[in-house]
This record gives structure tokens, C-alpha cells and sequence, in this order.
């Protein structure tokens, strides 16, 4: 990655699912790689089991919302995310979705779907869907390799939970099984 | 060093390096967590500053105030609705002016994400008479309390900081300076004909106020800039805020950049004056892009070289998203393109957490009083809306002073309705006290439920003044809500426990026909506390999920009437399951399910 890097990212779920968390450990890692980074994050009453979008934006941008047709990437931590967000990938972009069906393919082959609610029950913490899908994300052979990899992530992780060893392990156990998910 | 922060973070951040001696807010998306970041980092950076929230946002406005005309340096901030509750002291403070910088910052929310209007908080300052600066992002929002702080003190005047939702609840990396202590003492110089001045002093100020205006109006720190100088043209475009960051990026997409002249202003109230006489000159042709009112278009005051609000080029509702940007762009510069616009697809509703209080108390209103009018407020139980126990939501309070309104409206009918008012604790304090004290002088037949969760839910758990803390964190004395409520005269007030719900259909029942027979309002406090305050100090009634037998034919009831997202329907609909993940245990489903089938003692 270089100071040219650009990369537009969507990150979707339902509120408590955790998708700030994940919005900001992406962004706690583009700073630390020296990257210009903008966010744009649902508060207030969608919190409450609503739809939650938040946008990232890594590189040169000014506006803090991607829009429709711009994504590179799309972070599903529902299935239903697919059809309300998918809008927002360009042609060469690609999507993770968090979908029980499995890797089942519908809708070509930029779209990938994995089960990250039995992954996370698997790993041990069945709130940790945010970060199965996420490690997932990481997977370096996708279409269009996110900004940052598997030891970036780790990296934030470890620094914003050095007083919570237990949290972390768990942590990395859940990016980790969606990293070994995904992969070819 | 370059830090990750929220706009709301960076506008504290600001208050903070500027040496803001004293900051006040009442919580309110999108603003809550200006106050907040402020608190954490008062703190952390051990500075010697007064950070409270206040009971409203008035108060907020009128304590931070006084400290300004002490000479120090004080903020208020608040969500733009808020400055309706505050724009008494406003009006008035502008005439007076400040010693000290005085910054109001009052954050909007086009869209409305989390409103009730879409009102523009600069149309407000335009109304005040007093200056107003509108940042594009966490980073210029930032800078722009320092120069807020500069300018208030420059002419002795309250100075506006007028953030929207996608600079607050952005984030971005952002370059930190360094703390400046001022170090001052403050100075109450007596001076009645400013201070306490009468209707014939109050001409003076407005005069005195407009000569400031016409000052400001030509100061250069604030003065609209050229972002792309080296170009020019017959055609431009005059931008601020969060759709000026969206235009700056559409613009370099577009190639529009190097052909376009692109100005931002900063200060839309007053617009500098030379800007107005210089954009006459230059350009035949301007299109103007600002949320929520076409404010600067309005000053420009020339509609046939405008495209904007008026002209009908730039909606006049809703949020300027960047494809609206983008779209309105090529039309202004003659390009033909058809912008992807996102399908219109509906996304699922906020609801109450699993396990909510104000659930199991909507669920035994509705019991309790099935046919009354349901008048209600503005916090999380909002959400009462999809439980049909909410009918009408206005503003802060109102649930206590419609109550009364329906009461007066429906009394001389043969069979008048019985009237369930439901407000949050935090909002009882913040407007619904005096309207209980006009309910009992008027003799109001209604019933009062104060859902008492000990919080400020829905912007984050800040504390209300039955806390007994303060924002950060330091003990302040609890005020009692019983007593409180006996005090405005209520002679019937019960204290109930949510979660027993026959227990509370008895205490509404009878509050119900306490209030009929003696023609007085009843309140009755349904007090558990919220289930996601980490500081909460109520026992939380939590327990192992409930169980569901055989007996379960999916009929439904648990979902349509309490509409619990732990409870979920089967595919077949033929039984429903409850998601042990959600669940909080607290057991209502058990009481609700008309068949027994849902067991809370497992």
C-alpha cells in the first residue's frame, strides 16, 4: 500500500452488532500505516436493532459518505445487507456477507458468504460476529485485498485491549476462524 | 501526532486546547458526545474546568453564560431542537454580548437521522443576531471553536459553532495541538444598563449589536475562500459544511476542479460583505449548496444569477446526499449523466432492547387502560410506537402538558377518554415539570407514568439528576423524584416494579380511578433501570432465558403485543423460540403469553 492508496469501504449490520467496532479498528489502522482515513457512523436511535451503516474511507477523500456505485468493499453482518447495501459496489467491487446458507454463491463471484454466526458460537463468543466477518475481510487473495492485513487488525486490537487478555484472545480466535473460512 | 476522533471529539478537543474554562450541554443526538469526549478528557489531560449537564438545555445555555460575562472562556452544546429550548437567554445574550468568548454550538441533523425537524440552527443565530460558523469536517470543526473563541472575544459577542450529523459523527485523523491555559480570574463587573438593562438600555444594545454585525460581516479571519484559486469562469459555485466536503470531492471526480471556481464559506451569518460585491463581479452564474435553508442564498439576494433553494436547483428537505451533489453539479455545468441513486430499500426499525423496562410498563399500560389516548416523549420509549402505546410524540414534555390539552378537549363528552401519559425520567426533568404543576392547578384527570430508568438512554446513559453524579463522574446530590412529584401536589404517587406485570396493571388500574374520583392527576413511577447503563446503580432484573413448552401453537401474541426481538417466530409459524444470545431473562414473555406455553422459571 502507498500514499496513493484509495479504498472505500461499507460495513453493515443491525445496531449492537458491533459495527462501529469494526469501522474503527479498520480506521485505528489506516492511521497507523500513515493513511488519511474518514468515517461517517450511525448513532442514535438506529442503535437501538436498527439498521446501522457506516462508511470508511481510506486515502485522499473529503466527503466522509461513499456513494451509491463506489464501494470497493461491503461488509454484511446480516444477510439481508446483500440486497439493501449491495448498491453501493462498483462493478469491480466485492461483498462479505454473514449468511448461514454458507459459502453458497447467488450472485456472482465477487459475492462470498460465510457463517459467521456458527463461527463465532464456535470460537466461543457468539457476540463476535463483527470480527469473524472481518477477519475474513482480510483475506489478502480477495478480489480487491483490503487496505491492511491479519497483523494490522491484531496489532490495534492488542494495543486497545492490553488490559483485557482474556477479550483479546478471544478476539483473535474470532478474526482468525473468519480469516480460515474464507481463505482458498 | 495525528489522533482517530469523532467530530463531537474534535469540537471537544477544541473547547479543551482554547482554554474553555467552563462547558455545559443537556445530551441530544447528534451533539451528546461533545460534552461527553469533553468530561474524559478534562480528566485524562487533568485540566481545571467546570464540565456539567444540565437539566436543560436553557439552563446549560444560562449557566455557561454567566461565566462568559465573568470574563472566562465557556461553551454550551446542544442538538439544534435544544436551542429551541434554550433561544430565550439566546435572543437576549446576543443584545448583552459576552466578556469572555461565549461559544453556542448547536448540531444539526439534516436528514432527519434523529429528529423531529430538520430545522437549520443558522437560520437561528441569522434570528439572534449573531455570528455563525459552519465546518465540513471533524478537523475544520476543531479549528473553528478556536477561531469562535477569537471572534467572540473580538467584538464581545456570542458566537455560534453549527456542526451537522456527518461532521459529528464522523471520524477522522486529526492533528492535535497543544493545550493553552488562559489562567484567568473571573471578573463580574457591575453594569446594569448592560447587564440588567430595561426595554430603553435594550435599543441601545440592538444598535450597538448591528455595528458589530457590519464588523464581523468584513472579518477576515472568517472571510469565504477560494478552495481552487488559479481558476476562473463565468459560472461558480459558493459551498459550506459537509456539502461543501461532498462537492470538493465530486468535483475532482467530475474534472470539474480545474474549471470551476469553488468558494467555501465559513461564516454564512453575516456573509461577508466585499464576498457579496466580489461574486457580483466575477461571475454571471452561481450555484449555491448549503443544508438545511439556502441562508446564503438568501443574503446573496439575487435570485436570477442563483441556482439554488429558491430556484428549485437544490432540494429544500432532506439531507444533500453526495449523489444529490452529484447530480446537481452536472446539471449546473451542462453535463448529461445519469448518477446512481441508492434503491429506496427499507432497513429494519429500532426497537427496545431485549429485556427493556419500557416494555414490560407499554405492555401493561395497554392492559390497564386499553382504550386511553397515549401521549408520550422524546427518549428510547418513543419506541412504545411499535407496541401501539404511543400515539402522539411532540417535543420534550409535551407528553404531561397534551395529556392535560386531550383531557380539556374530550371532559364535557358523555363518555370522556381516559388519557396515559408516559415520559422518561430525564425529560420529567428537563420540560415536564412545570406542566405537571398547570395539570394539578387545573384539576387534569390523566394518569402520569414517569418511566424512571435512572438514565439519559437513548444518547448514551448520561445522568439525570437523580443520579447522584455528575458527567465526570464526581458526586452531586440526588434529587428524589417521589418527593419531587408530591411536591407539585399529586396526592396519588405509587412506585411500581416493571417487571411484575400483574402488580402494575393493579397500580394503573387504581391510579386510574383515583384520578377519576378526585379530578387530579396520578402518577406512577415504573422504576428499573436501563439494561446497557454500565453505571446503572438500580439491581437489574436479569435471570436465565425462559423455556418454551409444547403448548405453543405460534399464535403470535408475544410477538405483535410485545414484540420482544428475543422472541422469534419460527419459519412455519407454527412456535416461537427465544434467542438466548438477546434474552435478558427478565421474564415478562412468561406473563404476557395468554397459553402459558412460556415458562420463566427454567
Amino acid at each position: 500500500m502507498t500514499e496513493t492508496t484509495r479504498q472505500q469501504v461499507v460495513i453493515s449490520g443491525v445496531g449492537g452488532q458491533g459495527v462501529l467496532f469494526v469501522t474503527r479498528l479498520l480506521a485505528e489502522a489506516a492511521i497507523r500505516k500513515g493513511l488519511p482515513v474518514l468515517t461517517s457512523e450511525t448513532h442514535g436511535m438506529a442503535q437501538r436493532g436498527g439498521t446501522v451503516i457506516s462508511h470508511l474511507k481510506v486515502g485522499d477523500f473529503t466527503s466522509p459518505l461513499i456513494r451509491s456505485g463506489h464501494a470497493d468493499v461491503l461488509l454484511a453482518l446480516k444477510a439481508e445487507g446483500a440486497a439493501q447495501h449491495g448498491h453501493y459496489l462498483h462493478d469491480g467491487g466485492w461483498a462479505l456477507v454473514n449468511d448461514r446458507h454458507g459459502k453458497e454463491d447467488t450472485a456472482g463471484g465477487c459475492w462470498q458468504r460465510l457463517d459467521a454466526d456458527r463461527l463465532a458460537q464456535d470460537s466461543g463468543n457468539p457476540r463476535a460476529v463483527n470480527l469473524v466477518v472481518l477477519g475474513g475481510a482480510l483475506d489478502q487473495s480477495a478480489p480487491l485485498p483490503l487496505f491492511c492485513t491479519l497483523n494490522d487488525i491484531q496489532a490495534v486490537l492488542a494495543a486497545r485491549l492490553a488490559a483485557k487478555p482474556d477479550l483479546l484472545e478471544m478476539s483473535r480466535k474470532a478474526l482468525a476462524a473468519g480469516l480460515q473460512a474464507v481463505a482458498p | 501526532m495525528r489522533r482517530l476522533m469523532l467530530g463531537n471529539e474534535a469540537i471537544a478537543r477544541g473547547l479543551l486546547e482554547n482554554g474553555c474554562a467552563m462547558a455545559t450541554s443537556y445530551p441530544g443526538t447528534p451533539a451528546s458526545e461533545i460534552l461527553a469526549s469533553l468530561a474524559a478528557m478534562r480528566t485524562a489531560e487533568q485540566v481545571d474546568m467546570h464540565v456539567q449537564w444540565a437539566v436543560n438545555e436553557k439552563v446549560a445555555f444560562e449557566i455557561a453564560y454567566a461565566g462568559a460575562m465573568s470574563g472566562l472562556r465557556t461553551a454550551v452544546s446542544m442538538k439544534q431542537v435544544g436551542l429551541n429550548v434554550a433561544s430565550d437567554p439566546l435572543m437576549s445574550a446576543a443584545y448583552m454580548g459576552t466578556k469572555g468568548g461565549f461559544v453556542v454550538i448547536s448540531a444539526d441533523d439534516p436528514g432527519p437521522h434523529s429528529s423531529q425537524t430538520e430545522q437549520d440552527s443558522r437560520m437561528m443565530a441569522m434570528m439572534a443576531k449573531i455570528p455563525v460558523l459552519d465546518p465540513d469536517s471533524p478537523q475544520q470543526a476543531k479549528a473553528m471553536v478556536a477561531l469562535a473563541f477569537d471572534l467572540s472575544e473580538a467584538f464581545e459577542i456570542p458566537v455560534m459553532v453549527r456542526p451537522t450529523t456527518r461532521v459529528c459523527h464522523a471520524r477522522q485523523d486529526i492533528a492535535l495541538d497543544a493545550l493553552t491555559p488562559l489562567g484567568r480570574q473571573p471578573v463580574f463587573e457591575r453594569n446594569p444598563a448592560r447587564w440588567a438593562a430595561t426595554p430603553k438600555f435594550r435599543y441601545h444594545l440592538h444598535g450597538e449589536l448591528e455595528d458589530k454585525l457590519a464588523k464581523i460581516a468584513a472579518y477576515e479571519a472568517t472571510a469565504p475562500v477560494q478552495l481552487n484559486p488559479h481558476v476562473t469562469g463565468p459560472q461558480a459555485v459558493v459551498a459550506a459544511g459537509v456539502a461543501l466536503a461532498h462537492t470538493m470531492e465530486i468535483m475532482r471526480g467530475l474534472g470539474l476542479w480545474d474549471t470551476l471556481p469553488i468558494y467555501q464559506v465559513r461564516q454564512p451569518y453575516p456573509l461577508h460583505t466585499d464576498f457579496i460585491a466580489r461574486l457580483e463581479d466575477a461571475h454571471a452564474s452561481l450555484l449555491v449548496i448549503e443544508e438545511t435553508t439556502g441562508m446564503i442564498e438568501m443574503q446573496l439576494g439575487d435570485r436570477h444569477r442563483v441556482a439554488g433553494k429558491q430556484s428549485g436547483a437544490v432540494p429544500r428537505v432532506g439531507e444533500l446526499a453526495p449523489e444529490a451533489i452529484e447530480d446537481i453539479l452536472c446539471r449546473f455545468s451542462g453535463r448529461s449523466r445519469t448518477v446512481a441513486r441508492p434503491p429506496a430499500v427499507a432497513g429494519r426499525r429500532p426497537t427496545l432492547c431485549a429485556g427493556c423496562p419500557h416494555r414490560a410498563s407499554f405492555f401493561a399500560i395497554k392492559k390497564a387502560a386499553p382504550r386511553a389516548i397515549y401521549t408520550s416523549d422524546i427518549g428510547c420509549y418513543t419506541l412504545g410506537l411499535n407496541l401501539g402505546a404511543v400515539d402522539t410524540v411532540l417535543c420534550m414534555g409535551a407528553a404531561i402538558s397534551q395529556a392535560a390539552g386531550f383531557y380539556h378537549a374530550f371532559k364535557d363528552q358523555a363518555k370522556p377518554r381516559d388519557v396515559v401519559a408516559t415520559i422518561g425520567d430525564s425529560t420529567f426533568f428537563h420540560a415536564g415539570l412545570p406542566a405537571l404543576v398547570d395539570a394539578v392547578a387545573h384539576r387534569v384527570k390523566m394518569v402520569l407514568v414517569i418511566l424512571d430508568n435512572r438514565t439519559t438512554a437513548m444518547t448514551g446513559n448520561q445522568p439525570t439528576p437523580e443520579s447522584g453524579w455528575g458527567a465526570c463522574g464526581e458526586p452531586l446530590q440526588a434529587v428524589n423524584l417521589e418527593q419531587l412529584v408530591r411536591g407539585c401536589g399529586v396526592d396519588f404517587v405509587r412506585v411500581a416494579d416493571p417487571y411484575r406485570t400483574e402488580a402494575l396493571i393493579k397500580v394503573l388500574k387504581e391510579a386510574l380511578a383515583h384520578s377519576r374520583e378526585t379530578a387530579a392527576p396520578a402518577v406512577v413511577i415504573s422504576r428499573a433501570p436501563c439494561l446497557i447503563d454500565k453505571q446503572a446503580t438500580l439491581t437489574k432484573s436479569t435471570g436465565a432465558p425462559p423455556v418454551v413448552s409444547d403448548v405453543c401453537d405460534g399464535c403470535g401474541y408475544c410477538v405483535q403485543q410485545f414484540e420482544c426481538p428475543a422472541i422469534v417466530m419460527a419459519e412455519d409459524e407454527s412456535h416461537v423460540t427465544i434467542d438466548s444470545v438477546l434474552c435478558s431473562g427478565c421474564g415478562v414473555c412468561a406473563q404476557v403469553c395468554p397459553k402459558h406455553a412460556i415458562r420463566g422459571d427454567a
